[in-house]
């Protein structure tokens, strides 16, 4: 009972609990005859989702105003980028990794150098950046459709004990970044700066530092997703991140990390992906169509921000 | 005379650059100076400098509208399909849409929550209504606004002079009267205007509604321009709009902002993608290169505030 | 006298109690002010003088107790100023963004219609003129281009323009702390002449001498409590201070004598506009004096910038910085008291780059019996904890690391004297094994703590005194020279 409480007081069980019902209700649906294959679907496409929202996430940790929006862009680049450097051959895959976590390191310097040195807001310093790295994306792609290797193809396409390995990965990869951030004393600088960025640089704490580490984190993670995302869809396309970059910010408000920065989770990452993608599966299953799916999303947003929300002036 | 100066500063970047480039064009393309010419670049820029307009009363209070592209796509969708033979119904659905804007206003400012979650939700809602009422591209345009929009005065282009009234109308609302002095000073301060007995909270939402209006006027001009309309028709205008308010001189916070430099900003950004083209720059390069004039605009900017501050203190 | 006594008073308040936790900041106070008066308020830090202030001009509405304007109950900002009740803050409350005539626009509803631009500039220009005659303020300007004179002068007539009604009270908070001496007389002298003509005028001040020459009743309040309410002709200077209750005693100094031999840990050229170089040796403790605002918490935050790093994390840190505005950068608000602790010395309780919780929580604990912070358990949120207590941890924070030198910005503001009691023993004790400590205070008792005191003023250091030379008329002599002629 008492554990039960404690849990009911995270705030991220909130997004499990909406996940687990919108499951049952597709479920109830369809009469129990897709159970497995909504499952698996669900893992699999959750999982690009939370490698994306696990960096936005450690971005927002950083205070009011830091938001990475090059995260499209980036998964388009690093999928393009990586998948024409292999070249469809299996013993390129290692380097076309590579490759791909270079771009993300590359981006995500650049993005802080505008940030600091240029002291343009991060909005638009990452959405310029993402400007710059599409139009490479576009200019290095020329519309060419680059098989990835057969390897990696099934790798990313297939399961291990049933679990889809790209929700693998972003298991994996969601303890690194729960370590970094709730065990790690990174973690706990960040979410000092994101609480109050002059107290936490009086405290002695690196502020630029880590700052920049932040930002290329986030980067190195949606070059990853894009790196994973164009081998599992069979070949990079232009627009492959466009969807990721409302995604990656609404999982993570969704997930109940504080939108003002200082408080994150990671579980939350995994239950807010987990239910965006349930709910879009259980309009269609509805028949609904894209209209009020996206509709459904927004008022999804904004009821959770709104129920999260404390009334102005509280605070203090 | 320094004082003088200084306020004309902000309105003098956009101006020159805006120049600049326009020299640019000019010279690259001298056809292009001509009455039709004109026409052709700045086609445009009437919807774009609308919705940039909204945008900057957005900034005004502090915030920011990341969902200004779908809900200019919305106003169009709604004026694409209703407004010709449903007049009554698509202005219904309009100001509605307004209202909800206020309301948007009201809460974000009750529970004091940030403006970019909570417009990027609304992103979403306003893109999937769009889907809603025109799911493939298609509508027209209501004769009169189309015979507005092409409509040839003589010696200057219409959307020379759309702008220019534009400017004129935006610059007597937000810097002449009243209701524009406590905008900006919600920006500036707010506590201090509830101190002097204003409600911030009427102010904010009032302060979205009246960019709603903008930006509905920003779809209208858009399929007056374009005679249909189609979900994602405007997607680009959150950006340029946000773009042409920095490049006007706005800031993001603190209420700084100018009219005249954000009308400014959409015709330089507008003239930019011809300016592009004439360039002969392949069309791959043509958003990276927005994203670079951006940048360049900002460090610039930085470059002169720093000099000024530095002449100020000595 | 007699005829200004027979009409009601402006305001007056009763029996108004304001709490904020379990402070009281307001216990019980009655208070009136009636029109042709100017009343000077006076106390100490922490006596409920802004509380008052916020009471009356309806910002804050009290727990208990009622307040009349002009004999009619009622509350809240609005009905405070359609009463003519009109309130200068201390801290600047204009728009920085917008013009001069525009802020008028802002604090007057009354300047409606067509041509309110006119009518302001020419209603702010002739309060400016009359005030402050000479003062080549450009009306047209944005306020955030003046100067913080300038601003605070454009404040102050903004509150004193007539639209649609007279201003009956102003409230001056403050009002000459950027202003010097020059400009200070001059709004002295137009407030007696608005006294004069009838209005009431309430002003608060540190200066006792402009309180003496310009309130014709004064009040001095204490621990949240009228102590005394008589005419400005019954008080001296001395009588005053006695009153507000800071009992000039010249407690016999025990600074330590061991502070001048040490070995030089910071050594900065004397800077710009100054004379006076800035050295510390080790275990020493340095005052900051001077007024408030006068660069001691620039210096401060310099000081600290150059000795560490903001791009690389280091184990070993030269300095550590104790802040006195807790909320603007001491306390990290989401935290528990434990992790506010612990945030300065992560590297010496961690294990390969991650946080040994045991070990952080014994070093809590250490500390928590160490400094006497009062909390059954360091997990509970550190906004759950008094002022000073939070004040506490800070010290901790600091105290914990390896830092030689510990630079503190005015640190016991708003911190009960016990607790205040309680650090100087430790400041003390530290100082004796070799710690160096700058101490910024706006508190003469605390500068009467230190080794060696540097008095600043307008941002430069322009006195230096060391042992029986600190003393609070040097101090003051210090501060003040050159704004009194």
């Amino acid at each position: 009972m008492n554990s039960f409480r404690l849990l009911a007081r995270k705030p991220w069980t909130w997004s499990f609990v909406a996940a687990f019902a919108t499951w049952i209700v597709t479920i109830l649906f369809t009469g129990g005859a897709s159970t497995a294959s909504l499952s698996q679907a669900t893992l699999t496409f959750a999982a690009f989702s939370v490698i994306v929202g696990l960096g936005q996430m450690l971005v927002i940790t950083l205070g009011p105003g830091n938001v990475d929006l090059s995260v499209p862009a980036t998964i388009t680049l690093s999928g393009t980028v990586a998948l024409k450097l292999m070249d469809g051959q299996d013993n390129m895959i290692l380097l076309g990794l590579a490759a791909s976590i270079a771009i993300g390191l590359v981006i995500g310097v650049l993005n802080y150098a505008l940030i600091k040195f240029l002291r343009i807001p991060p909005i638009i310093a990452t959405l310029s950046m993402s400007f710059l790295v599409q139009s490479s994306a576009i200019w290095y792609n020329r519309g060419l459709r680059v098989k990835p290797p057969e390897a990696l193809a099934t790798f990313s396409t297939s399961s291990t004990l049933g679990v889809p390995n790209t929700a693998i990965i972003a298991l994996l990869l969601s303890l690194a970044v729960w370590w970094l951030l709730d065990r790690s004393m990174f973690g706990r600088w960040i979410s000092a700066i994101g609480q109050n960025a002059f107290a936490a640089r009086m405290a002695g704490i690196a502020v630029d530092g880590c700052r920049l580490a932040t930002y290329v984190i986030c980067a190195v993670l949606a070059s990853l997703c894009g790196y994973l995302l164009a081998s599992f869809s069979g070949g990079a396309a232009l627009n492959m991140g466009a969807e990721y970059l409302l995604m990656s910010i609404a999982v993570v408000v969704i997930g109940g990390s504080a939108v003002a920065g200082g408080n994150s989770n990671v579980p939350g990452i995994w239950g807010a992906s987990l239910f965006m993608f349930l709910v879009v599966s259980m309009l269609n299953t509805y028949g609904f169509g894209a209209g009020v799916r996206l509709i459904m999303t927004g008022l999804i947003i904004i009821c959770v921000i709104v129920a999260a929300s404390r009334p102005a002036g509280s605070t203090r | 005379m320094r004082k003088t100066l200084s306020g004309l500063l902000p309105i003098l970047i956009p101006a020159v650059s805006l120049a600049v480039l326009l020299a640019a064009v000019f010279y690259m393309q001298p056809r292009a100076m001509s009455y039709n010419g004109l026409n052709l670049l700045f086609n445009l820029a009437v919807p774009i400098a609308l919705a940039t307009i909204a945008q900057m009363i957005i900034m005004a209070v502090n915030d920011l509208d990341l969902s200004m592209g779908t809900f200019v796509s919305f106003a169009a969708c709604v004026t694409a399909v209703y407004m010709p033979q449903q007049p009554l119904v698509a202005i219904l659905i309009l100001a509605g849409a307004v209202g909800i804007y206020a309301l948007l206003g009201v809460i974000i400012t009750l529970r004091d929550l940030p403006s970019i979650v909570v417009t990027l939700g609304m992103s979403f809602v306003w893109g999937g209504l769009a889907v809603l009422i025109l799911p493939a591209p298609g509508g027209q345009a209501p004769v009169w606004l189309r015979a507005l929009m092409v409509s040839k005065p003589t010696l200057v282009p219409m959307a020379i002079v759309a702008s220019v009234v534009i400017a004129v109308i935006a610059h007597l609302l937000i810097m002449r009267s009243t209701f524009g002095v406590l905008l900006r000073g919600v920006g500036g301060n707010s506590r201090s205007v509830g101190r002097a007995g204003w409600s911030v909270l009427a102010l904010k939402g009032a302060a979205y509604a009246t960019a709603a209006v903008f930006a509905v006027l920003a779809g209208m001009a858009l399929v007056g321009l374009t005679t249909s309309a189609d979900a994602n028709i405007a997607l680009r205008y959150t950006l340029l709009s946000i773009a042409g308010v920095i490049l006007g001189g706005g800031e993001f916070v603190g209420g700084r902002v100018s009219p005249i430099g954000a009308v400014i900003g959409a015709l330089t950004l507008t003239l930019a993608g011809s300016f592009l083209s004439f360039l002969r720059i392949s069309p791959d390069w043509q958003i990276g290169a927005q994203g670079g004039i951006l940048i360049i605009v900002l460090a610039l900017r930085l470059g002169i505030n720093r000099g000024s501050r530095q002449e100020k203190t000595s | 006298m007699t005829d200004v006594s027979a009409t009601g008073p402006v305001v007056s308040i009763r029996q108004v109690r304001v709490e904020f936790g379990a402070v009281k900041a307001l216990d019980g106070v009655d208070f009136e002010i009636r029109p042709g008066e100017a009343v000077g308020l006076v106390g100490h830090n922490g006596a409920g003088k802004s509380t008052i202030v916020n009471v009356i001009n309806g910002g804050l509405s009290p727990h208990k107790g009622e307040i009349l304007y002009e004999g009619e109950p009622g509350g809240g900002i609005t009905t405070a100023r359609a009463h003519g009740v009109r309130c200068v803050f201390q801290e600047l409350s204009l728009c920085p963004n917008l013009t001069v005539v525009e802020n008028t626009r802002l604090m007057h509803a009354g300047l409606k219609g067509l041509g309110w631009r006119k009518r302001a500039h020419s209603l702010i220009r002739a309060r400016m003129d009359e005030i402050f005659p000479g003062h080549g303020v450009d009306c047209l300007a944005t306020v955030g281009s003046l100067s913080i004179a300038e601003r605070q002068m454009v404040e102050i007539a903004i509150n004193f323009v007539n639209v649609t009604e007279d201003p009956k009270l102003v409230i001056l908070d403050e009002p000459t702390s950027s202003l010097d001496a020059g400009l200070a007389e001059q709004l002295m002298a137009y407030v007696r002449r608005f006294v004069r003509a009838g209005g009431s005028v309430l002003l608060i001040s540190h200066i006792l001498g402009e309180i003496l020459s310009t309130s014709s009743r004064i009040v001095v309040m204490k621990d949240g409590r009228v102590v005394a309410s008589r005419a400005a002709g019954e008080f001296s200077v001395k009588s005053l201070v006695e009153a507000m209750g800071s009992v000039v005693k010249e407690t016999a100094r025990n600074a330590a004598a061991s502070g001048t031999s040490g070995e030089k840990v910071i050594d900065v050229a004397a800077a710009k506009g100054s004379s006076t170089p800035f050295y510390a040796r080790k275990g020493e403790i340095i005052g900051l004096a001077g007024l408030g605002g006068h660069g001691q918490t620039t210096m401060l935050l310099d000081l600290f910038a150059e000795s560490s790093s903001k791009w690389f994390p280091s184990a070993q840190k030269p300095m550590a910085f104790v802040a006195g505005d807790r909320a603007l950068n001491g306390t990290f608000p989401l935290w528990s008291i434990l992790r506010n602790l612990s945030i300065g010395n992560l590297p010496s309780m961690s294990k390969l780059a991650a946080v040994d919780t045991s070990r952080e929580a014994t070093h809590g604990e250490d500390w928590k019996s160490r400094m006497g912070i009062r909390t059954p358990d360091m997990t509970n949120p550190i906004l759950s904890l008094s002022g000073g207590n939070q004040q506490k941890v800070l010290f901790a924070r600091a105290l914990a690391g390896s830092a030689a030198i510990v630079l503190m910005d005015d640190p016991m503001r708003g911190v009960d004297i016990g607790t205040k009691q309680e650090v100087y023993a430790t400041l003390r004790r530290e100082a004796q094994s070799g710690r160096t400590f700058i101490w910024y205070s706006t508190e003469m008792d605390e500068m009467r703590l230190c080794d060696r005191v540097y008095v600043f003023r307008d941002g430069a250091i322009v006195a230096e005194l060391e042992g029986d030379a600190v003393t609070e008329d040097n101090i003051l002599a210090a501060s003040f020279s050159g704004e009194a002629a």
